[in-house]
């Protein structure tokens, strides 16, 4: 399979603008400039079927057809490079490596929608990425690839870096607006959507980096071609974040569709530890474990929904038969405790609650109808607060209770693990 | 957006005139003046390695907001340290990918070697050692971010060697 995201592994120092230049960037944009009114840039991104790639799998054109057009007010671009889910880290990998290929697709977004302006949300820890960032805008600005005029033509952009600092909520699209308005970063209530009412209450469209890396190659190479890549409903290709028990944890682009069983065997080098597989958690920590049965699921959307879980960010953590099921799902737990914003009470209040029994449970003192009581927790959080943060801090003890119930009773009963830690 | 730093003679201020400055540039990338909180703070903590009270109510100063709401921002983050902290900071990823692959360990070494618990800084005000959630380099795990750049693939013979480094 060719890479086509990923062609910093075929071209060294693609991070360059001349080599970037030299390697046929920003002729996506150039062409668009010239050769495709606004409307169609989106219609293109619509018809290849590309859907958004920071959880949710929204179609990109769509959210792009949202936002007015003929009105004269501002409109923004936000790109979500946030990336805070765990187990995920391909943005970071994209951006350092292939910066303007960001940029590219940035640009054309924003010619697309009518945007003026966009900034990059980078969270705090990327501080070097943020730089790689800063600087190819610099590059491209004096290169004519952005500011005033690009490429001769009237189309102008602004393109700012804003460091998010320490928290994962601001990966929520409005709470990432409110970040970037300079509050807390709490999520807003829906209607309105950002496509008409986002930052500063203007229209504005928010994409995850991986999305928006996409486009230039759409626009270069038409959506026939990208829907030609993966499967009917979910075209292109997918870069998957591996980690944990793997001997090979590492970002793998592939065509989405490949099967679980490809990428953790013959890409991510197997089962770390020469063990057996026990877990693995498709989509970032927020989705629902799949076991050793479902290696043979396609990792495209509609695929992964099928078996049960969502291919959500694409971030795959893999757990071999060392590791205890009840303590991993306790490591999550805390971090959903730890980055609830505590607007919602269910959220707030029953992440808390989750952390305490499951403690209780990995420290020996498990009673008989804790697992009942998670479950019950658990079920009051899911579709019970403003944002998915509440519905994916419920997915691991939801699904670790279903499909390794044994191991919870086990951990009562006997008053520790039934494996060896890892 | 542009914003104006009237002086106001007689009053001892914490934000040097280079921090001033900064913030004034990085207010014209912007819209709005609460905006630039996040970026102003991480100027003025830059300057002062944390951001006391005095630091929030200039920032609000500079940016003609009230306090209140500068500290809200300030305190909301984790990234933003409203009390003092060590020279080097020290932060272990503790998340389930770095996990699987021996944090736990590393964490309670790091916790011997500097005799602090997380959360804690060094009698010396030498070292903080913190427990943060993914830090989003998981191909690397266990990971950790030191004065923020990011070290991956620890053992403990690495961490000794990064510690002595910083004069351990
Ligand atoms: C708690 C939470 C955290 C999220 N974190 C991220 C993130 O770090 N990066 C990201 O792109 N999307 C994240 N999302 C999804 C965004 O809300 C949004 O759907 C996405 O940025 C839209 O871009 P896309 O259509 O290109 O996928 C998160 C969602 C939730 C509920």
């Amino acid at each position: 399979m060719e890479n086509i995201l990923f062609k910093h592994l075929d071209i060294a120092d693609l991070e360059k603008l001349d080599v970037y230049v030299a390697n046929g960037g920003y002729a996506a944009l150039g062409k668009a400039l010239k050769e495709l009114a606004p409307a169609e840039v989106t219609g293109l991104v619509t018809r290849s079927g590309l859907r958004g790639r920071g959880g949710a799998g929204f179609s990109t054109g769509k959210k792009w057809s949202f936002i007015p057009k003929d009105v004269d007010t501002p409109k923004y671009l936000t790109c979500n490079a946030d990336e805070s889910e765990p187990g995920t880290f391909k943005d970071r990998e994209l951006m350092v490596r292939n910066p303007h290929q960001l940029l590219e697709g940035i640009a054309l977004c924003c010619y697309a929608i009518g945007a003026a302006k966009s900034f990059i949300y980078i969270r705090g820890e990327y501080a070097h990425q943020a730089r790689v960032m800063e600087k190819a805008i610099e590059e491209a600005k004096e290169a004519g690839y952005l500011g005033r005029n690009i490429m001769g033509s009237d189309f102008s952009l602004k393109v700012v870096v804003h460091r998010g600092a320490g928290a994962y909520i601001c990966g929520e699209e409005t709470a990432l607006l409110d970040s970037l308005e300079g509050k807390k970063g709490w999520p807003r209530f829906r209607p309105p959507f950002p496509a008409i009412a986002g930052l500063y209450a203007k229209p504005t469209v928010i994409n995850n980096v991986e999305t928006l890396c996409n486009v230039p190659h759409i626009i270069s190479r038409g959506p026939e071609w990208f829907a030609s890549i993966g499967t009917e409903k979910s075209t292109g290709t997918k870069v998957f974040s591996v980690s944990g028990h793997v001997n090979k944890p590492g970002n793998y682009e592939l065509p989405m569709g490949v099967t679980a069983r490809e990428l953790l065997f013959e890409h991510a080098g197997g089962i770390w530890g020469g063990r057996r597989l026990k877990a693995f958690i498709p989509g970032g920590a927020s989705v629902p474990m799949l076991t050793e049965s479902d290696l043979d699921v396609r990792l495209d959307f509609e695929s992964v929904m099928a078996a049960g879980s969502m291919l959500g960010s694409g971030g795959v953590i893999v757990m071999n038969e060392d590791a205890c099921i009840v303590w991993a799902t306790l490591n999550l737990s805390k971090f959903y405790n730890h980055e609830s914003c505590g607007k919602c009470a269910p959220c707030r209040e029953g992440t808390y609650f989750i952390v305490q029994i499951l403690k209780a449970l990995e420290d020996g003192h498990g009673l008989p109808g804790d697992v009942e009581k998670l479950r019950d927790v658990a079920t009051n959080i899911d579709g019970r607060s403003f944002c998915a943060l509440g519905d994916a801090a419920a997915q691991p003890v939801k699904s670790s209770i279903d499909r390794f119930h044994e191991e919870y009773e086990y951990h009562i009963a006997h008053r520790g693990c039934m494996v060896g830690r890892s | 957006m542009g914003v104006t730093q009237a002086q106001q003679p007689g009053k001892a201020r914490l934000l040097s005139e280079a921090t001033r400055e900064n913030i004034s540039r990085i207010a014209l990338n912007y819209d709005s003046a609460q905006s630039v909180v996040m970026p102003a703070l991480y100027a003025a903590q830059e300057q002062l390695g944390y951001l006391p009270d005095q630091a929030i109510v200039e920032v609000a100063e500079i940016l003609q907001l009230p306090p209140s709401e500068v500290g809200a921002v300030a305190s909301f983050y984790t990234m933003y340290f409203r009390r003092p902290v060590g020279q080097h900071i020290i932060s272990v990823c503790e998340t389930l990918s770095c996990a699987l692959r021996g944090a736990e360990g590393i964490m309670e070494h790091v916790r011997r070697k500097l005799n602090i618990k997380a959360g804690e800084t060094t009698a010396d005000g030498k070292f903080s050692l913190n427990s943060v959630e993914c830090l989003g380099a998981c191909d690397m795990a266990p990971v950790a971010m030191i004065d923020g750049e990011y070290y991956g693939n620890l053992t403990e013979e690495k961490v000794d060697e990064i510690l002595m480094g910083l004069g351990l």
